[in-house]
Formats: structure tokens, C-alpha cells, sequence
């Protein structure tokens, strides 16, 4: 009787759970968003794939960072994508940084080096609201702070539709089936061919979508690879610990029955 | 006096320190060869379980305090500085942040496991109470800790919750302009939160010790619920406990730990990854998880109460629903008065187990209620707001009318003699 109890309960918040997880989604009035393969989102395994992760750092650079800051991200941890340090700071060294005051209390302009931050596009957020009209969000953390957001940001680059009849859109403003009310101020960023790859991969808009995406989930979580890879090494250690105490339980408790 | 009824230890530094402060024999006694009851299911894990994760959240709380800055310039960018930056800042932040979590899971289970085999009743009615004290400054702290990230979900959780005071007739007001520290959530509320963000874990370990101590006076209750009558009846909780704790503290981690490590923010809203915006109202402002029931509760009461078919209201919904709210709670307080039946576990008592398990069914469906917008429906058809109501009234009635009810009327089954001969008749 205990143990039906005990199945009855776990049964129900197993259900009650998967229902809430449902209905969470429903909640939010999001379409639904299709679900994509991404080799970081396996449960146990996932990793990034540095040459994606190259790819995408190169769409950002050209096409997202004209308008989007991703302030919480230094060239150093480009280290992650397999660039050396020699090549790291190459890159750093292609951007100007804001540095200052000096001695005589001017700003002034210097090549970028490891540790700086990537700079951000406008000097304020007013100032990015003055040039798009609604502030374009922080990409830093864009994958953790949306509701499935991976596949929210592959569906949105790629759900950019004419508005349905009788929907008049004012100027700057964009229809696309994945944004929560569908009117979006940012046009479609990324068309066939824009960007020039090294090697063979496509350049498509599929492509360009997949290879930010993978930029971006690295840039929200970039702990991911080596957490997963812990955690197995936590799980097994513990597995095997509590296995270990159940049998000392068994034999200390045997007298006791 | 504790002193005189001491046994010598071998140990010549042992006996030193102890027989000029006997901690070795207050150890021995109280977790040596403390009597327990032997017929323990897994049930009796949850209250070491909560201990440790208690003692995980000071440590873990401590060590993220070091790097965080409450300023709500700050805030946001100083926890991504931990998770970021800090060497094994993402571990500390994710075993914190799922802690709280774990720990009310932890809760839940001790408190339900308290219900199920009344462990509220004589003689442990003010071990239960503080139990009830002890859960409350929980909601306390976690709710405050929630605002600490300075997320979307932090600035309008706090909004809405610290609003609720503002029902409070005549005091209301002061109340909450001084939880805000001024006329919103802003920096003031901030770092008043952290302040008490830090000593309330402190204030709810001082409360488990008292919890603890009057658990060591009248001693475990057991799944039977009879009272103990000899040593037939017991084990040492050493080593026969401490074993058995430790090995359903080890499973317990282990679920704990695959969310740490494979779905961290699984249990959190995406929302809170927004650094806090107050021209910006989140589309759906929800609590985190352990607070559904009781905010499904709050917004259950959607009707002022006074005299029909007037406009006199004594207790408009607002107030109403902050009563509820509290009231569910505050009416654990007093179960051990309005359960006055004299057969402890319900394995003996059938119809006070269908009702138990219904109200288990009914809180986590008033979890689903929190959970959804107010204008929802379920499977697109009934209002889910009346379905809430429905539950919420459940939830009273359980407490108000069907315990002093079954206390009267329930007859119960018979109990076996003692704890010794039912678990021989088990085993045979």
C-alpha cells in the first residue's frame, strides 16, 4: 500500500508536470515554433561546433553588430571557438575601443586587445532608439531570456512574411509569424550570398540562421560543454556512492528483519 | 547536572573537552543512540534532506555574496559576472539557484509526509508549529532572493507581491512604502532585500534548531503513529539512520544535480534573463514555481465581500485574496486543533486519506491555475478562474469543515499493539 502511495504521487506530479509544460507554452501566445537539430542541445553530450561557432561569430560581426551590442562578451573568450591567441588578437586588434581618460583628460582611440569587451554599436540606449526607433536588444544572453531560444531565433530570421491583408504596418515596421504580435521594427537582416564563407558551406539564409544561432546559444551559455561534461562525472560518482550506501544499508539493517 | 549522569570516554582528549563541555555526550545522546522508531519509510529522509539543503544554500549564498553587488545598476551585470567570469561562479550560481528549488521540494514532501501520518498531533504540536514558522520564513527569503538578479521577472514579481500589503486597511500604505524604501521597487528595496536576503537563512537555522530540539523531546512519530513503548520499538539512530539518511540524501542529489548540470533554468523563467526594466511590463508575471498554489489563491478571490445587493463591502477582493493567501498557511498553525481525531496516521484512517490525497491533487491543480494568465480556460472551454475558485474553496473546507467533521465522525481501523509486533508481522 505504501509503495502504490508512493507510485500514485509520483505518477501525478510526473503528469501534472509535462501538462504544465504544455500549457506554459499555449500561455505565452507564441506560435509554434519548429523544432531545429542543434548539436548543443543534447541532453547529456551537447557541444558546439567551433567551425559554426566561427561562422556565426563572422554573421554577427558583419550583418548583427551594425545595430546590436553584445557587451557581456570579450574577444578573449573567442578562445572557445579553437583560435589561438596569436589569432585572438588579431581579431581584437581590427576594432577601435573607446579608451580614457589619458593623462591630459581626453578620450581617445586605440586598437582593441584581448580583454576588451566587444564594443557596442551606439554610445547609449538612446541613441539606439533614435536610429531604430525601439532599442535593438543586448545579443549576450538573447537564447537563455526567450522561451525556447534557439529555435525562437532560427524562426524568427527565417519567419519574415507579407502582413496578411488589411494589416497596414507603419514605416520600420515588419510582419513575422515567430514575434509575439508579429509586428517587428527590424527588417529581414540576412539575404542569400551576403556573406562571403571561407570554404564550401552554403550561403544561404538557413545556413547564416543556423550558424548565428550557434554563436548566440554559445554567447548565453558559454559554461555549457564543460557543465555537461562535469555533470556527468557528478552523476556517476554519485550513482555509484549511493549504490555503494545502499548495500552498506542492507547490511547494517539485516539483523534488524 | 548533565555533567554527574556522564560516562567517561577513553579518548583522554575527548574526555578532556567533554567533561568540561560535554558536546561528545550531547552528540552521543541526541544522535548516537537516540531511540528512534524502527519502522521509518522513506518518507522520514525529507527533514535531513531539507538540513542539508539548507546548510547548501548559506554556503553556496555566502560564497555569491562575495561577488554580487546590489545596486540595480549593478545587480544584472555582476551575477553574469559570476557566471561569466568567476571561476566556477556558473556552479555556485546554478546549486543556488536550483537549491531553492530543491529545498521547497525537500519541504513539501517533509510537510505532506507531517499530514499524511499526523505528526501535527499531541505531543508535537509546537515541533509542527515551528515547522509552519520555519516554512514561512522560507517563502520569505526566497522571494526576496528572487528579486536579488535584478531580472524582468525580479523588479515585477516584487512589484506585484509588495503591492499586496498596500490591501491592508489603515497600515497598509506604511507597509509598503517601507518594504520599497521609497514610492516603487527601486535601489532602496534593492539593498534592503539583500540585507535581509542575508540574515533571514540565519533567523530559519536558529528556528530549525528550536524545530530539532523539540523534536529530541517528544521524538519521531513513525508511518503506524503509535507511540513508542520500548526499546522493542526503537533503533539507535546511529548507525541505523544516519545510513539510511545518507543513502536517500545521495538519490535526492542525484535528481538535484541533473538539473544543475543538464537543465539549470528548467525551474526559472526566461524573462529574468532581461535585465530589469521598469518602462517595460513583462507580458505574464509569474511566481516561481513553489508559490503557484498560493498565488492561484490570491487571485482566486476576484469578488468583494459585504452586504448584497448594496454597495457596503467590508473586505474588498483585493484584501479578500491577500487573506486567503495568507490564511492557507496560517491555518497549518492550527491543525493540530482541527484534527482532533485520536488515531495519528492515516493507514488507519481511510477517509482521512481520500481527502488528504484529494487536497494533494488540489494543490497541485491550483499550481496549474497560478501558472496560467487570469482570463484562461481549460481546454479552451471553462474558465479556468472558477476552476481556481473551486479548488481554493476545497483547500479551506478541507481545513475548516471536513477535518473537525471527520474528527467527529471517522471511526477509524484498528491499531496494531505495537510498533515492534506490526513490523515482525510484516516480516513473517
Amino acid at each position: 500500500m505504501r509503495k502504490s502511495l508512493l507510485t500514485l504521487m509520483v505518477l501525478a506530479a510526473s503528469v501534472s508536470s509535462a501538462g504544465l509544460a504544455q500549457t506554459a507554452m499555449a500561455a505565452t501566445g507564441e506560435v509554434h515554433l519548429e523544432e531545429q537539430e542543434w548539436g548543443f542541445d543534447d541532453f547529456f553530450t551537447g557541444t558546439y561546433d567551433r567551425a559554426a561557432l566561427q561562422r556565426g561569430y563572422k554573421v554577427y560581426r558583419e550583418v548583427c553588430a551594425a545595430c546590436h551590442s553584445m557587451k557581456r562578451i570579450a574577444f578573449r573568450h573567442l578562445a572557445d571557438f579553437g583560435y589561438s591567441e596569436a589569432q585572438i588578437k588579431n581579431i581584437a586588434s581590427e576594432y577601435s575601443i573607446e579608451d580614457g581618460p589619458n593623462e591630459d583628460g581626453d578620450m581617445f582611440d586605440r586598437s582593441g586587445r584581448p580583454s576588451d569587451y566587444f564594443p557596442s554599436p551606439y554610445p547609449n540606449e538612446n541613441a539606439a532608439k533614435a536610429a531604430n526607433g525601439v532599442a535593438p536588444p543586448d545579443l549576450s544572453l538573447i537564447i537563455k531570456a526567450r522561451h525556447d531560444g534557439a529555435n525562437y531565433v532560427y524562426g524568427l530570421l527565417a519567419g519574415y512574411e507579407e502582413p496578411p491583408e488589411g494589416k497596414e504596418l507603419a514605416v520600420g515596421q515588419y510582419w513575422n509569424k515567430v514575434m509575439p504580435g508579429h509586428v517587428i521594427a527590424m527588417a529581414a537582416p540576412l539575404s542569400d550570398g551576403m556573406i562571403a564563407y571561407e570554404d564550401e558551406t552554403p550561403e544561404t539564409v538557413d545556413q547564416y540562421s543556423r550558424d548565428i544561432v550557434e554563436f548566440l546559444a554559445w554567447a548565453a551559455e558559454p559554461e555549457m560543454e564543460r557543465r555537461k561534461r562535469w555533470g556527468i562525472n557528478v552523476l556517476i560518482f554519485l550513482a555509484a556512492f549511493a549504490g555503494l550506501m545502499y548495500c552498506v544499508k542492507k547490511k547494517i539493517w539485516k539483523p534488524v528483519y | 547536572m548533565a555533567n554527574k549522569e556522564r560516562t567517561p570516554f577513553e579518548n583522554p582528549v575527548v574526555e578532556w573537552v567533554d567533561s568540561r563541555l560535554p558536546v561528545f555526550t550531547l552528540m552521543q545522546k541526541e544522535y548516537g543512540v537516540f531511540p528512534t522508531p524502527k519502522n521509518f519509510n522513506y518518507f522520514w529522509n525529507f527533514g535531513a534532506i531539507a538540513m542539508f539543503m539548507l546548510i547548501t544554500m548559506i554556503v553556496t549564498g555566502i560564497v555569491l555574496a562575495m561577488h554580487y553587488t546590489a545596486n540595480t545598476e549593478l545587480a544584472f551585470d555582476s551575477v553574469e559576472r559570476i557566471m561569466r567570469e568567476v571561476n566556477g561562479g556558473w556552479l555556485i550560481r546554478y546549486i543556488h539557484m536550483n537549491g531553492a528549488s530543491f529545498f521547497f521540494i525537500a519541504v513539501y514532501i517533509h510537510i505532506f509526509r507531517g499530514m499524511y501520518y499526523g505528526s501535527y498531533k499531541a505531543p508535537r504540536e509546537i515541533l509542527w508549529m515551528l515547522g509552519v514558522l520555519i516554512f514561512l520564513l522560507m517563502m520569505g527569503t526566497a522571494f526576496i532572493g528572487y528579486v536579488l538578479p535584478w531580472g524582468q521577472m525580479s523588479l515585477w514579481g516584487a512589484t506585484v507581491i509588495t503591492n499586496l500589503f498596500s490591501a491592508i486597511p489603515f497600515v497598509g500604505d506604511g507597509i509598503r512604502t517601507l518594504l520599497w524604501g521609497g514610492f516603487s521597487v527601486d535601489n532602496p528595496t534593492l539593498t534592503r532585500f539583500f540585507a535581509l536576503h542575508y540574515l533571514l537563512p540565519f533567523v530559519i537555522f536558529a528556528v530549525v534548531f528550536l524545530h530539532v530540539w523539540a523534536l529530541h523531546v517528544t521524538g519521531s512519530n513513525n508511518p503506524l503513529g503509535i507511540d513508542t513503548k520500548g526499546p522493542q520499538d526503537t533503533l539507535p539512530f546511529h548507525p541505523y539512520y544516519t545510513i539510511k539518511d545518507t543513502f536517500g540524501l545521495l538519490v535526492f542529489v542525484l535528481i538535484y544535480a541533473l538539473f544543475i548540470f543538464f537543465m539549470p533554468n528548467a525551474l526559472g523563467h526566461p524573462d529574468n534573463y532581461i535585465p530589469a526594466n521598469p518602462m517595460v511590463t513583462p507580458a505574464h508575471i509569474v511566481p516561481e514555481w513553489y508559490f503557484l498554489p498560493f498565488y492561484a489563491m490570491l487571485r482566486a478571490i476576484t469578488f468583494d465581500i459585504g452586504i448584497p445587493f448594496t454597495d457596503i463591502v467590508f473586505i474588498n477582493a483585493k484584501l479578500g485574496g491577500v487573506i486567503v493567501m495568507f490564511g492557507s498557511i496560517l491555518l497549518w498553525f492550527v491543525l493540530p486543533w482541527l484534527d482532533t481525531h485520536p488515531i495519528r496516521s492515516a493507514r488507519f484512517r481511510p477517509l482521512f486519506k481520500i481527502f488528504l490525497l484529494i487536497l494533494v491533487a488540489d494543490f497541485i491543480f491550483l499550481g496549474y491555475v497560478g501558472m496560467q494568465t487570469a482570463d484562461a480556460k481549460l481546454f479552451g472551454v471553462v474558465p479556468l478562474i472558477y476552476l481556481g475558485q473551486a479548488a481554493t474553496a476545497y483547500y479551506l473546507a478541507y481545513f475548516l469543515v471536513i477535518l473537525p467533521w471527520l474528527s467527529k465522525n471517522e471511526k477509524g481501523r484498528e491499531l496494531p499493539a505495537s510498533i515492534n509486533e506490526a513490523v515482525l508481522a510484516k516480516n513473517k
